[in-house]
């Protein structure tokens, strides 16, 4: 009687929240997949099955290649940079340092502004000519630089704005780890005359790990979803230089209204996903130091 | 437990329906909105002043942002089951909207006569975009042409003729290198001329194309020339002017800071929309010109803009109301309104008859540049999955431009890629 | 005892930070100063240059930014009560409940802390439009109601509570929403109140969703508002899109300004380790 009580109990509790969590979860990620093997359907012609064919053209899809290799130049770049200067970020701020607060604030800054508001100004630091860098550039002697406007380094202008944004948010979570590490430790280890970055090396870090894993699965999941700041400053160009998987799943879906490939496509970002974050999470959960 | 679960279920559906009162049910149209130009302020205007001679008629203008944002709206719209009954949109994503059947023909709510005399009055360059075998898709609003704006101060500086601007591609390059400046520290603080390529470079290269003589497409939508000499030789043009001339900055040039540019004097010439022409005659700090694009062969250039689309599953009543919307924002006075604020063209000859246009043009004449183009004016590059295809020429020109492949060999690359797109369609 | 080594890295220290908090503030300083000088002095840093209000009208007449403003607050506020009743139940069924296929049922909803709503981008589209709820404000937070991050968060905090607490509520006649309501919530009120910053934040900032979804001026937030302000055939005023992007962040960053101690405490005391 009590556990059939339980049961019902838990019934209610999870049906709400799982009734959501299926429909805008789970069922489209299966859907995604078996729409994969389907074409775009057009107003004058339906959709029909192709079976592998859409997978097919993305293998052949030079753009897919070229996308695909920038997720994944954009996640090496962004995810252990970002997490290195939270870090960093993070130590500064929790220690004396002069003017603390205003270190807080701008380090966070960046999380409470609208990437696609931001994107603007960006927009701006990098113009050629009249910008806020080739000002600085030019005033120095060097040439004009095109940073957006050239294949080479749109990306990585892009990448940029990546870790401007991401570096404040993870900063909170390792000040949380910071505060959580016993002082008496630290005191401990001072007393026996060791030096800073003995402590930092052999205390502080591995007693953040769990703190950084945290860290970097967010920042993994991040570096796919954040599109905002290309809609804005590159729309993913010059030819498709600085497009990111999600950028280029838009443009398919809701601009070419190619809703096939998008699927196609969005099957392949999950994939991805999946492999990286679960893959980080079974080789990093080794080394995590638990309490 | 029940109780309470369902009391908290219902807070929560409350909460839920209370923001969602909150949808649209009255007569929209979606445009996109050019920031600078007074374009947003006059549509609201205009609207407004529309409702106020049609009582019982309301009129909902909604920004859309650029031309892909506003196609990209009115279909998710579309096909999401609420089509608005109206919008503007960019005139060649026509071949697009009648392919996905979400745009109704304005052949179908008008009389004869209205085709013979309102049809039949619009300027025949803009019509070329609006129609599919003759049938009317999209009526001519927000028309242009791009033309070239060039810094008269500059000039003098120069020792060129502030009031004789270039006249065909030799004159411009040489224009151009009497312009071009160096800084004392050796580098070059303004070019001589500037044709944005970022983006959307197609609409800008095809001016040159059509100058040189070139055809891009065949009309019809389903098939381009891309891979064709006087196409080449038009984009080698536009990537000398920066590689090999160097009068124009390299890479690929944004097309939202070119006015920004000319205004701070990092060039003395800029191609782009006449549109702007309001913004550049509100902001330039210095004396300027409008000029049609210097000739190649011939003067050419593109027709661009928006027309007036509308969509299928829209109530005959609305399409009514719709139809006497749009003759009157394209009538003289209307058109003539829209023409002041923004520098668009107006589409039709009668508009610039009118005494408010005579005399604003009598005191500004680079606003008749445009129109006096329109005799040289050709189709916007247009075809069938217009959104993939010009993507593909544009990143073509892109790659042409930032100096990684040869005007042939894009070209080349970008034909296959797109007979293999509108092989479907023949 | 200090060395001349320590000194030297404790000034590099203040100055690597400071000129790292530079760097990180200048786009906020770059959008003061473009959006109260005139449009001649955007790229012209003349310290003498006029102030004017120009901008901030400019932009406010040029799109429907209060009525932006309404949905945003309406959008997001909706959207966090919905999370914090929807993740409470089903985070306390997972800290205190044992039933059947629970490690299956749990794994699920971390898959979502994976894949987020916004890579289903095109499914989700077309569920949105099965159900009829196209460009509403509704439509733009169903996704995101159900919470992986939310469920993982409140579990956490849900277990670190005495069961202790439970029994006496029960014993008093407790049912399971009256414990949740009179022991769980309370006591978890950092957690609640870290989650509810965290999401406020990344719904007001959240932009492609909401853009696909919604269409009219009734429905738009402020960062769907924002883009299509900026993005224009004409060019890039960055006078006016600073003042637009000032007045349409200033809400969500006077909160921070007024909420950073309790924002990062709170984070500390829920215990995110």
């Amino acid at each position: 009687m009590n556990k059939k009580n339980n049961l019902l109990n838990v019934f209610y509790l999870l049906v709400p929240g799982f009734v959501l969590l299926i429909s805008f979860t789970h069922i489209p990620a299966v859907k995604t997949l078996m729409n994969s093997f389907y074409s775009t359907a057009k107003g004058r012609r339906a959709s029909k099955f192709v079976g592998l064919e859409n997978y097919e053209t993305l293998w052949l899809d030079a753009t897919f290649w070229k996308v695909f290799s920038n997720n994944i130049i954009y996640a090496l770049g962004v995810i252990p940079s970002s997490i290195l200067l939270s870090l960093g970020m993070a130590l500064w701020v929790n220690s004396k340092i002069i003017g603390r607060p205003f270190l807080r604030f701008s380090y966070f800054l960046p999380t409470v502004l609208p990437l696609i508001a931001v994107g603007n100004i960006w927009l701006f630091f990098y113009a050629p000519g009249f910008g806020l860098i080739d000002q600085i550039v030019t005033s120095l002697g060097f040439p004009s630089l095109n940073i957006l406007g050239s294949q080479e380094s749109s990306l990585f202008g892009v990448m940029a704005v990546g870790i401007w944004k991401e570096a404040g948010f993870y900063m909170i979570f390792y000040l949380a780890g910071l505060q959580a590490i016993p002082p008496d430790l630290k005191e401990a280890a001072m007393i026996e005359g060791a030096n800073k970055w003995y402590i930092f090396w052999r205390i502080t870090f591995p007693l953040l790990t769990p703190t950084t894993l945290f860290v970097s699965v967010n920042a993994v999941i991040n570096s796919f979803r954040q599109i905002d700041h290309i809609v804005v400053m590159t729309q993913g160009g010059p030819d498709y230089a600085s497009t990111l998987l999600l950028y280029y799943i838009y443009e398919s879906a809701f601009v070419f209204w190619d809703t096939a490939y998008a699927t196609t496509l969005s099957v392949i970002l999950i994939l991805l996903l999946c492999l990286i974050a679960i893959g980080q999470f079974f080789v990093l959960d080794k080394k995590v130091h638990y309490q | 437990m029940i109780k309470t679960f369902l009391k908290i279920i219902s807070l929560f559906v409350l909460t839920i329906s209370l923001s969602s009162s909150a949808k649209a049910v009255e007569l929209e149209f979606y445009f996109p909105v050019a920031v600078g130009g007074a374009a947003a302020t006059t549509v609201e205007e205009l609207s407004n002043k529309y409702m106020e001679l049609n009582p019982g008629v309301t009129l909902k203008p909604i920004y859309a942002g650029s031309y892909t944002d506003a196609t990209t709206k009115a279909i998710t719209a579309a096909k999401g089951g609420n089509p608005p009954p109206m919008a503007v949109l960019i005139a060649i994503d026509i071949f697009k909207f009648y392919d996905e059947d979400l745009v109704m023909p304005w052949d179908d709510i008008l009389t004869a006569e209205e085709k013979e005399n309102w049809i039949g009055g619009f300027y025949p360059a803009f019509m070329k975009n609006s129609q599919i075998d003759g049938v009317t898709y999209g009526i001519p609003f927000q028309r242009s042409t791009p033309v070239l704006y060039y810094n008269k101060d500059a000039f003098r500086e120069a020792g060129l003729d502030p009031e004789r601007p270039p006249q065909n591609w030799a004159e411009q390059l040489e224009y151009a290198k009497k312009l071009t400046k160096k800084g004392s520290d050796g580098n070059i603080e303004r070019y001589g001329i500037r044709i944005p390529t970022k983006g959307f470079p197609s609409w800008l290269t095809s001016g040159l194309i059509y100058q040189n003589g070139g055809q891009m497409t065949n009309g019809l939508g389903t098939e381009t020339f891309l891979d064709t000499p006087e196409v080449i030789e038009a984009v080698q043009y536009l990537v000398d002017l920066s590689e090999k001339h160097k009068v124009m900055r390299p890479g690929t040039l944004e097309w939202g800071a070119t006015p920004k540019a000319f205004f701070e004097g990092q060039t003395a010439m800029m191609w782009t929309t006449t549109g702007n022409l309001t913004n550049v005659r509100k902001n330039a700090p210095f004396d300027f010109g409008v000029a049609m694009l210097p000739a190649g062969k011939s003067f050419g250039a593109p027709t661009g803009g928006g027309n007036f689309y509308i969509f299928k599953g829209t109530p005959a009543d609305e399409l009514e109301a719709t139809k006497d919307f749009v003759k009157w924002m394209t009538a003289p006075d209307q058109a003539g309104v829209w023409t002041m604020a923004t520098g668009y063209v107006a589409p039709r000859p009668d508009a610039w008859e009118t005494q408010a246009m005579k005399d604003y043009v009598a005191d500004f004449p680079p606003a008749l540049v445009a129109k006096e183009q329109l005799a040289y004016a050709d189709a916007e590059f247009s075809t069938y999955e217009n959104p993939k295809t010009v993507k593909i020429f544009n990143t073509a020109l892109e790659n042409v431009m930032s100096g990684s492949i040869s005007p042939a060999d894009a070209m080349k690359q970008a034909q296959i890629d797109i007979d293999k797109i509108l092989k479907d369609y023949r | 005892m200090r060395t001349i080594a320590n000194f030297l890295s404790e000034r590099l220290n203040v100055i690597g930070a400071w000129l790292l908090a530079l760097l990180w503030v200048m786009p906020l300083l770059y959008a003061i100063w473009a959006a109260i000088h005139p449009i001649e002095y955007e790229a012209n840093f003349d310290i003498f240059a006029p102030l004017t209000t120009y901008n901030f009208t400019n932009a406010w007449s040029q799109a429907p930014f209060a009525r932006y403003l309404i949905n945003t607050v309406m959008m997001t506020t909706m959207i966090v009560i919905s999370q914090f009743i929807l993740c409470t139940f089903v985070a306390f069924a997972f800290a205190r409940f044992e039933f059947p296929f629970k490690n299956i049922l749990f794994a699920m909803v971390l898959l979502q802390l994976l894949i987020m709503p916004d890579i289903l981008i095109v499914e989700n589209y077309k569920t949105i439009r099965f159900l009829g709820l196209m460009d509403t404000i509704l439509a733009i937070g169903l996704p995101y109601m159900a919470s992986g991050f939310g469920i993982f968060l409140l579990r956490q905090t849900f277990k670190s509570i005495p069961k202790e607490l439970d029994d006496a509520a029960r014993i008093d006649g407790a049912g399971v929403l009256r414990i949740i309501w009179n022991v769980y919530v309370p006591l978890s009120m950092p957690t609640f109140v870290a989650y509810g910053l965290v999401s406020i934040s990344f719904h007001w900032n959240n932009f492609l969703w909401p853009l696909i979804i919604t269409n009219s001026v009734e429905t738009r937030p402020l960062t769907v508002g924002l883009s299509i302000f900026s993005m224009s055939e004409a060019g890039v005023e960055w006078a006016t899109i600073s003042a637009g992007t000032l007045m349409t962040t200033a809400p969500l960053f006077i909160a921070f300004l007024i909420f950073q101690r309790q924002f990062i405490a709170s984070f500390m005391t829920a215990g995110i380790k």
